[in-house]
């Protein structure tokens, strides 16, 4: 073997290409599961553009279920990878964008966009954006200072902020006598089935360069979790890294909660799911996190559709029943 | 000259940690700086590791200003352990000595063959490449703090500092940390700069003292010169017997209790 090869080079494509296998099978799932449930010998037909595949099912496939598949892939994309770089960060494994309150500062600003009728994008994001940006000042400030970053404190902070934050959310909504009203509580729980595939490209734009940049600084994750002073020690601007990951962070999270609302325990679930198969490795968990935690958003989804007798139900309600008793018990261990 | 710091001052908000403190480190020495708590000597070592800022004349590494390296150059020039490492994240004991290689690669920090033969070595130097695959969270005190002197070495720095290595260890895991050091000292040339609490570790395995009282220099110099039992009953302000070590001749340091004060102490 080479010994110019670097040694991590083998590992990561083994895993990112075994990930990639199932991601492809969650989307394959996720078109071919729905209302109007077809036999998977029809689906590859309509997929690899068989002559004699049916239009009507081809709508349903390329209009409908390709581009909920898209934007399942992305957000839960974008949601593990927030999970991973808050715990890292924080330095705390509970850490998570809907659990510390940032996916609801997005949602409050995302609310105040809709109902002064912005467009979705760049309008609404651009809000959500805001709101997000707000609540992580609030955190940082809070978690600031003396008592840095107790495990407990943050997570009564983000308690609380949430709780603040779906309180201002229902004020919002009770004070708009709006026939979006629907809409609006529907799309909270996270709903996945209101975009085209103009939209899904615009999310994927926004995305796709964060997914990038965060892979860009996984080693200085890893350094940062040995300490602030020790990875300054060996290198790391450790303000400047700090500042990217997390405006770029909450960016990607505002632009998942413009699109679909909130989704949670998605970063809490999936973060975890492949430290534990793979190690605490950034330069391995984060290209895991964008496969897997697509992969895992689609199946949620899927679920979503499958589940109930008649029509759907949002994804998020799906990930919240996963992922809360998951948090709760990782709490009960982490406790010492 | 190692190090060389020349009217450092240094105040946390307006309080004055250190006071107009000018010392050097002489290459391969090993410099092991002493005082009682709150007399600043882990904020001298964090000025020195660069965690602190000081200001650009105060400080120079290997007769350079601090200023004139980059962050990556300053990183292979020293290394730092520090007293309490926090490991939260289950990272292999060769996953975290390899972090050491991490100042000379890119931003990536993607090692090669070459980066793990280093780290074996280091685990290798400092006894404990049996552990090389056990996680840093199984491990005990003493066996962890092996392991981050060991990611020091894989750094291939010409300074090694440590803040209190000794703190929290038995008094067998202090004895081999500091034949340790003695040895990364003798075998490598590597400048050892410690801070501790612990007087008689600094009287047995330094080549230079350095007191500290209240942000300021009391005394430096080789431990007879600093270790005498006027100037410790003033810096820490009880009584003490300070007599000879009778096995290497250096000072040896007890505090007297209450109890043993009416002994006559000039009969030792």
């Amino acid at each position: 073997m080479n010994t110019k090869t670097p040694l991590l080079l083998k590992r990561l494509s083994v895993i990112s290409l075994s990930l990639l296998l199932v991601l492809l099978i969650a989307m394959f799932l996720g078109i071919s599961m729905g209302s109007t449930t077809s036999g998977i010998k029809v689906v590859f037909q309509s997929l690899f553009k068989a002559k004699e595949s049916d239009p009507m099912l081809d709508t349903i496939i390329w209009q409908i279920r390709f581009p909920r598949v898209l934007l399942a892939t992305l957000v839960g994309a974008a949601l593990s990878l927030g999970g991973l770089v808050f715990q890292a960060l924080l330095r705390n494994p509970l850490a998570e964008p809907y659990i510390l309150g940032i996916s609801g500062g997005s949602a409050i600003g995302a609310i105040i966009g809709i109902l002064i009728g912005l467009s979705r994008f760049p309008g609404v994001s651009l809000m959500a954006f805001a709101g997000s940006i707000a609540i992580l000042l609030l955190i940082l400030v809070m978690s600031s200072g003396q008592t840095i970053l107790k495990k407990d404190a943050l997570l009564l902070s983000g308690v609380m902020v949430n709780a603040f934050c779906a309180a201002v959310i229902m004020f919002l909504v009770s004070m708009t006598q709006d026939s979006r009203l629907h809409n609006i509580i529907f799309w909270l729980m996270g709903d996945l089935s209101m975009v085209d595939m103009g939209h899904v490209g615009i999310l994927a734009a926004i995305l796709c360069p964060c997914f990038i940049l965060i892979f860009w600084f996984s080693n200085s994750m890893n350094l940062l979790l040995m300490g602030k002073e020790m990875a300054q020690t060996m290198g790391v601007n450790i303000k400047a890294v700090t500042v990217i990951l997390l405006v770029t962070t909450s960016f990607m999270v505002s632009a998942t909660v413009s699109y679909c609302g909130l989704v949670g325990f998605v970063g809490l679930v999936v973060p975890h799911l492949l430290r534990l198969v793979f190690g605490p490795d950034h330069r391995v968990l984060v290209p895991a996190c964008v496969l897997g935690g697509g992969a895992y958003l689609v199946f949620c989804d899927v679920l979503a559709r499958v589940l109930p007798k008649q029509g759907e139900m949002p994804a998020g309600v799906i990930t919240a029943m996963i992922g809360a008793p998951l948090f709760i018990f990782l709490l009960k261990k982490t406790r010492r | 000259m190692a190090i060389h710091v020349k009217n450092l001052n240094y105040y946390y908000g307006d309080f004055p940690a250190l006071k107009n403190i000018t010392f050097s480190v002489t290459t391969g020495d090993f410099f092991i700086i002493i005082g009682p708590n709150g007399s600043g000597k882990t904020t001298l070592l964090k000025v020195m590791a660069g965690i602190l800022k000081s200001q650009a004349d105060q400080l120079e590494i290997l007769n350079r200003p601090v200023d004139h390296y980059s962050r990556k150059a300053l990183a292979r020039t020293i290394a730092f352990v520090p007293q309490m490492i926090p490991v939260d994240f289950p990272f292999s004991v060769t996953e975290i000595v390899l972090m050491g290689r991490s100042p000379y690669l890119g931003m990536l920090g993607l090692e090669e063959e070459k980066d793990l033969k280093i780290a074996k070595q280091a685990l290798a130097f400092t006894g404990v490449e049996h552990l090389a695959h056990r996680k840093l969270d199984q491990l005990s005190g003493g066996e962890q703090q092996r392991v981050f002197v060991a990611k020091a070495i894989c750094q291939e720095p010409e300074i090694i500092l440590l803040d209190e290595p000794t703190a929290s260890l038995d008094l067998a895991h202090q004895v081999r940390l500091m034949d340790l050091m003695e040895k990364l000292k003798n075998e490598r040339g590597i400048t050892v700069v410690m801070v501790s609490h612990d007087v008689n570790l600094a009287a047995m395995y330094g080549d230079r003292l350095l007191l500290l009282n209240k942000g300021e220099i009391v005394e430096m110099g080789d431990p007879k010169e600093v270790l005498t039992f006027q100037t410790l009953e003033q810096v820490y302000g009880c009584t003490l017997l300070v007599d000879e070590n009778p096995l290497g001749k250096t000072p040896r340091v007890t505090p007297v209790p209450r109890k043993f004060m009416n002994i006559d102490r000039q009969e030792e």
